[in-house]
């Protein structure tokens, strides 16, 4: 067996043998996407909950045609004074009453998008019984037509997101951690006074944080694209592996960063940690950017983390093109050069 | 023959600090040759510039020939070198641990089952290397400097933190691998192991060698007093006085010690008076010649 070969075969030994790396780079991640994708999996489709006090004619007809049903869920009741306190409390949000020809709708204005949804579904229902009443043809006819959705259900940036920062902290740790532990047991010198190439051991440490993040990539798919979480990818989705790929090396090098300036392992998973959690918030890979104040949509610029989430985005679930993920490849790779140059100046073989 | 190590006045300073100042020594091929000296003595610099993991800010160190630094690659196979940690991969056992060495080295993994079987670790293959004991992981750490056969041994302080059982398990280990016909060199802070092990001893302290030659041959040089002890109630001080002349005599009530750098009579006579019941002599040690070179205890 050649070095690099062996080396490749003790590291990964090394890591799957770590119950706390594989909780930690791939079983925490999945936790979260499955709970925050289960939590968020219904918001995105809104309905008004409406309490029919007493009949309402123009509401049952109303909620038995087409469209209006899918957006109605009508309840009924017979206690007014209860009915409106549920819609003061938010647990409805409207009450409907027919006094004569006379339809009376109560609703609150905690909520303005709901207050108005309100407003324009009842005023709709009201024009329409009108129209049928009158007897006449509309003089106005509305034909919609659906664009192509670009907005994000939750899994669609959720699985992105997490990947992202489940990749992240893995390449981080991983380079780092390795460089602490090997320069405190003295392994980097003596793996300096073996004939081994410096090329063939860290070779083999980018093969084996390449393999993990690889995997987390499959295990990330496999649960997301399952019927229950419902994420489907668009054509390019293949293109999410050399962006995982340069993301890896990218934050592995902010892992050789941190091993180069940290002592012990404590102080560089300490470190390590306060870059990645911070960023995983700035740069989008728990908050959806597109829904996040200006300011942190700017600061997300000046992450690498930025990068590897949008860019998995766009070809995962946005439906881009291969070309639209070659600049943020560019801005990993080059992230990843200019730090392991500043880690090489940094870097030292010894803790004294 | 040529000799297999050459240190010629290597100097190394960390700031203020004269780690090495100074240093000069052969070793010759196959021969057992130890540093000895406390902690801070700079015995580890020393033989870190020799196996080219520092570079000396002055002199000159070369190994079968050839100068270790920079990174010598027609060297590194020659030399095998056990560090002070136990620089293993995480989480690997101990077969793995040697193997992984082995292909390092281009070297077969069926010498790793042979270097198992050399330091008696043959039922310890499958065990971790976080599992093993001191004294184990100290044998496997042996076996990785030595599972490609290399000419030259550097060990540093190999029996550090060992339990006195242990440390005399691996001096076994350390006596076969020498008697094998390579050149080993050693670090230690014990004065007892350097006198059994090495053929030869540079003792330092302060970044300087001291002295230099064969355990025996500087202890003898110190011409230090014999000290023949046997129990007490055998016979009296005033008699072995009187018996001894120019010997010191004392007697705690429990040990007779006579105190003498003539220890033929005083033998001859405590023979002949019936008293050798519980009989010691001890000579010099390299600690006395330690004390007499420094003027302070030996403190490791």
């Amino acid at each position: 067996m050649n070095a690099f070969r062996s080396l490749s075969r003790a590291m990964f030994l090394g890591f799957v043998r770590d119950r706390g790396a594989m909780v930690f780079s791939i079983l925490i991640p999945v936790i979260f996407l499955v709970l925050l994708g289960s939590i968020y999996k219904g918001s995105g489709t809104p309905q008004l909950s409406v309490v029919e006090v007493g009949k309402v004619s123009l509401l049952d007809q109303a909620s038995s045609r087409g469209q209006l049903s899918r957006i109605l869920k009508v309840t009924r009741s017979s206690d007014l004074g209860a009915a409106l306190n549920d819609v003061r409390q938010g647990d409805a949000d409207a009450v409907a009453q027919q006094q004569g020809n006379s339809l009376v709708v109560h609703y609150s204005i905690a909520d303005q998008v709901t207050a108005a949804v309100v407003q324009t579904v009842f005023a709709s229902i009201v024009q329409q019984a009108d129209e049928q009443a009158a007897g006449r043809p509309a003089a106005f006819r509305l034909t919609t037509q659906q664009v192509e959705d670009k907005s994000l259900k939750p899994i669609q940036y959720l699985a992105p997101g997490l990947l992202g920062w489940a990749i992240a902290s893995g390449a981080t740790f991983g380079a780092g951690i390795t460089l602490v532990t090997w320069r405190q047991n003295k392994l980097l010198r003596r793996l300096r006074l073996a004939p081994a190439s410096t090329a063939a051991v860290v070779c083999a440490r980018i093969g084996i944080s390449l393999v993990i993040a690889m995997v987390q990539l499959a295990v990330f798919l496999a649960i997301a694209t399952t019927p229950y979480f419902g994420l489907k990818l668009t054509a390019s989705w293949w293109m999410a592996i050399p962006i995982v790929a340069c993301g890896t090396l990218s934050f592995m090098s902010i892992g050789l960063l941190v091993g180069s300036f940290a002592r012990t392992q404590q102080a560089a998973s300490s470190i390590a940690n306060l870059i990645i959690l911070p960023m995983a918030f700035l740069g989008g890979a728990f908050i959806p950017l597109n829904f996040a104040p200006r300011w942190l949509q700017d600061v997300s610029y000046a992450l690498p983390l930025r990068y590897l989430v949008v860019g998995m985005q766009d070809v995962m679930a946005r439906g881009d093109g291969p070309a639209s993920a070659l600049p943020a490849i560019a801005i990993l790779l080059g992230t990843a050069a200019v730090l392991t140059l500043l880690s090489v100046r940094v870097f030292r073989w010894d803790q004294v | 023959m040529p000799a297999t190590i050459c240190a010629r006045d290597i100097r190394k300073t960390y700031g203020d600090l004269r780690a090495v100042d100074g240093v000069t020594f052969d070793v010759a091929p196959g021969e057992f040759f130890g540093i000895l000296g406390p902690n801070g003595a700079g015995k580890t610099t020393t033989l870190e510039i020799i196996e080219g993991l520092r570079e000396a800010d002055a002199g000159e160190a070369t190994v079968l020939g050839l100068p270790p630094w920079p990174r010598n690659p027609a060297l590194l196979p020659r030399i095998g070198v056990q560090l002070q940690a136990s620089a293993f991969f995480e989480r690997l056992t101990a077969r793995e641990q040697l193997c992984t060495f082995a292909s390092l080295y281009g070297v077969p993994a069926r010498r790793a089952d042979e270097m198992l079987e050399v330091v008696g670790l043959t039922d310890k293959a499958g065990t971790r290397t976080e599992k093993l004991s001191g004294g184990q992981a100290q044998r496997l750490s042996l076996a990785c400097a030595l599972v490609h056969d290399p000419d030259v041994v550097f060990l540093d302080e190999p029996t550090g933190a060992l339990d006195p059982q242990a440390r005399r398990n691996l001096w076994d280990v350390l006596r076969a691998i020498s008697a094998e016909g390579r050149t080993v060199v050693l670090t230690t802070h014990h004065m007892d192991e350097a006198e059994t092990l090495c053929e030869r001893v540079a003792i330092m302290d302060h970044g300087k060698v001291l002295q230099i030659g064969p355990p025996a041959a500087l202890i003898r040089a110190l011409d230090f007093p014999n000290r023949i002890t046997v129990s007490s109630g055998l016979v009296t001080a005033a008699e072995a006085r009187a018996g001894v002349p120019g010997a010191e005599v004392t007697d705690d009530g429990v040990t007779l010690a006579i105190v003498t750098r003539d220890p033929a009579p005083a033998l001859g006579w405590l023979a002949d008076h019936g008293a050798l019941a519980g009989l010691q002599v001890r000579g010099g040690t390299l600690e006395d010649v330690f004390l007499q070179l420094t003027g302070r205890e030996y403190r490791a």
